[in-house]
């Protein structure tokens, strides 16, 4: 694609192959010489995490299906037929359930760290759009699958979400109420809302699956940003994705199943909540309806809104709003470490969103709800003003001449030095770099 | 200081004391951890203590909480109470069930196998609360699953009833716990001591029937804990392993790079 080929067919069988269908050439261009950044850190690994949680969910999920019952009355305890009767059932469920909620630690690693280098920026904006649709699908999907367990807190999950279609009402009375009970297939949260959530439950992930293989094509047409956020000059800014980053992203992989491995065997219903053990029961409402982590920052915001149509509108906006960031950044430097002024707005960005978490958490009355409000806000605001306006008041740093500069030092990098348009970061800004 | 922390400190000084604040306005009754043999990373099951617990279950818990997801054979299977096959079969062959139809299209009663699941005291919800002032007593099959503080809790509500303090209100038929949340529960005081014998001499007191049927009733919620604690700890020792000699390949392909730009600038 962005390079020329150079693979060479070993064999008649390779060569007759490559005329026909040229996937060994792809594969070899793409996964073996594909010319990457030798300035990536360990924050870059976790594309490679996310694409091996895609394949664990799937492959889980698959056996899974095999021996669950998409009933009202056989959904809960098909579960525990898993758990209980089935071979290695105990760690399929386990590892589907906390492969989630790894799934999603990864996915918003990936997704702060494109942001923080500034890797949607020309010409990377359809790489980063196709990102966001991806995570959208995985929210979608995630919250499918928890309804299958069909305990309390999943009847009234799904009850709250598809509840929230009826704020339509409020635009055209009837409308909201109608495609609610379009959703539901009944007047209620019952059997058929439950096998078309476990039919669409199935159907996503294969759908995520093909933006996945996009997403890879439109990183590889540009190829990868770096810490720096400047561009590849030369072939010493380079190296072949295998073997560099294939042992690079293996180890971070390890690391990471290290982690998840340790969940799974030792605290697999960490993250869930208790509730979900007691069997669906429409006619009792837990006392406090929470979602999974991952979504809890969306649900605070969701809440934050005493308007139910606007604060479904909130809600909304709080994701789409990822697909404008490439026209919302005014700045003329992708990477936040050249950037003296944002990079503040970006960690308290960071923490709003960790804060937000937890007030999804928490009962909606009070403070709760009053700084669930402030820090909706500043959400809004760090997209809306921050990124517009700071970009065009700001002076970035001194960029380093190119990624072998900013990996050796200047002397090492030689001739490349002369193509600076900025002359060398004086030693107090270096010093600078390490006090802040 | 970096950038990072200071941001956190900022955002979160004010709203922290704030929050911390309504956050003790509101607290739930405090449950006690107790030391449990099955604790992770290395923990398994007491079988003598689950067999006891089994014991208190089935004298006392039995006669009106059901444990639909469990059978008689689970009682005799690795990793749990681990009764003797015999055992099983004369807990189960005590129970009558309804079978059928029969070749002439009639239900009729036998003794259950081991294979039948335990069976439950009442036929359906409405008996249920019929039997017991309107409350439904909840299944125990997931029970220390589905409670916040699992065993801890359940330990601490057995043990957690008393006179209520001055001054609460206690609605007819309740009893006041002071593990349950809003201290009302419709259950009245389930064990006492000397309710039931032990048979391996272990103290037949409140305290001890409290601890063991909750230790049974953990291992009826997750039975393949022991499994799933030792089958981790083979897939830690692997992972940490590999991850040292990726650890050290990883090295050893950049070296190369290194190497280069050392050769580069020479």
């Amino acid at each position: 694609m962005a390079h020329p080929s150079s693979y060479q067919p070993g064999s008649r069988f390779e060569s007759w192959l490559d005329a026909r269908l040229p996937v060994v050439r792809v594969m070899y261009d793409q996964f073996m010489v594909f010319p990457t950044p030798r300035n990536l850190n360990y924050w870059w690994t976790f594309g490679g995490i996310l694409t091996f949680m895609l394949g664990v969910q799937i492959a889980t999920g698959i056996v899974l299906a095999m021996h669950y019952v998409p009933t009202s009355d056989g959904a809960f305890n098909s579960v525990e037929h898993i758990m209980r009767d089935v071979n290695w059932g105990w760690l399929l469920r386990y590892t589907h359930a906390v492969g989630a909620s790894m799934f999603f630690l990864a996915a918003y690693i990936h997704t702060f760290r494109g942001l923080y280098y500034g890797s949607y920026k020309a010409p990377r904006e359809v790489l980063w759009i196709l990102g966001v649709l991806i995570l959208m699908l995985m929210i979608a999907t995630a919250f499918m699958g928890y309804s299958l367990v069909w305990g309390q807190m999943s009847f009234w999950a799904v009850t709250v979400i598809t509840n929230l279609f009826s704020s339509l009402d409020a635009v055209i009375p009837g409308l909201g109420t109608k495609l609610v009970e379009w959703i539901w297939g009944g007047f209620a949260v019952g059997g058929p809302t439950l096998n078309r959530l476990y039919s669409l439950h199935y159907l996503f992930p294969f759908l995520i699956a093909g933006v996945v293989v996009l997403h890879i094509w439109a990183l590889h047409i540009p190829g990868n940003n770096n810490p720096t956020g400047i561009d590849v000059k030369t072939t010493r800014d380079v190296v072949p994705f295998h073997p560099y980053y294939t042992i690079k992203d293996g180890f971070a992989l390890v690391a990471f199943i290290v982690l998840f491995a340790a969940m799974v065997f030792y605290a697999p219903n960490l993250l869930g909540h208790p509730d979900n053990y007691i069997p669906a029961n429409p006619l009792q409402t837990p006392p406090h309806i929470v979602p999974e982590w991952y979504f809890l920052p969306f649900y605070a915001i969701l809440r934050a809104i005493p308007n139910k149509l606007l604060g479904v509108i909130a809600l909304m906006s709080s994701i789409t709003i990822l697909f404008f960031v490439p026209w919302l950044d005014t700045s003329k430097v992708r990477s936040t470490r050249y950037r003296p002024i944002y990079k503040w707005f970006f960690w308290a960005f960071v923490v709003t969103c960790i804060v937000l978490g937890y007030l999804g958490a928490q009962p909606p009355e009070g403070w709760y709800l009053v700084f669930g409000r402030i820090f909706t806000v500043y959400y809004f605001a760090f997209f809306l003003l921050v990124m517009p306006a700071v970009g065009l008041i700001e002076r970035p740093r001194a960029l380093p001449g190119s990624i072998t500069e900013s990996v050796l030092g200047p002397e090492a990098a030689g001739q490349t030095v002369a193509s600076r348009s900025v002359p060398n970061p004086p030693a107090p800004a270096r010093k600078r770099e390490e006090v802040l | 200081m970096k950038p990072w922390l200071i941001a956190s400190f900022i955002v979160l000084a004010m709203p922290g004391t704030a929050l911390a604040q309504q956050q003790n306005n509101n607290h739930a009754p405090e449950i006690a951890h107790q030391g449990w043999t099955f604790s992770p990373p290395f923990g398994s099951y007491d079988n003598a203590q689950l067999q006891r617990g089994f014991e208190v279950y089935r004298g006392i818990c039995a006669n009106c909480h059901s444990m639909r997801l469990l059978s008689y054979r689970n009682l005799g299977e690795p990793g749990g109470p681990e009764f003797s096959p015999k055992k099983v079969e004369t807990f189960a062959s005590q129970v009558q069930v309804t079978d059928g139809p029969n070749e002439k299209g009639e239900m009729f009663q036998r003794p259950a196998r081991p294979s039948d699941p335990l069976r439950s005291p009442f036929a359906n919800e409405q008996q249920a609360r019929a039997a017991n002032q309107g409350a439904l007593p909840p299944d125990l099959s997931v029970i220390a699953k589905a409670r916040e503080g699992g065993p801890d809790y359940i330990y601490a509500l057995l043990t957690g009833y008393s006179d209520p303090p001055q001054g609460f209100e206690l609605a007819p038929g309740m009893h006041y716990n002071k593990a349950f949340p809003g201290h009302q529960i419709a259950m009245p005081p389930p064990l006492s001591d000397g309710a039931i014998k032990y048979a391996d001499g272990t103290k037949p007191t409140l305290d001890n029937y409290a601890r063991d049927v909750s230790a049974y009733l953990m291992w009826a919620a997750e039975p393949k804990l022991e499994e799933r604690h030792k089958t981790g700890a083979q897939v830690m020792i692997f992972l940490l392993v590999f991850l040292v000699i990726m650890y050290l390949a990883k090295r050893t392909v950049w070296a190369r790079l290194h190497h280069r730009d050392a050769t580069n600038a020479a």
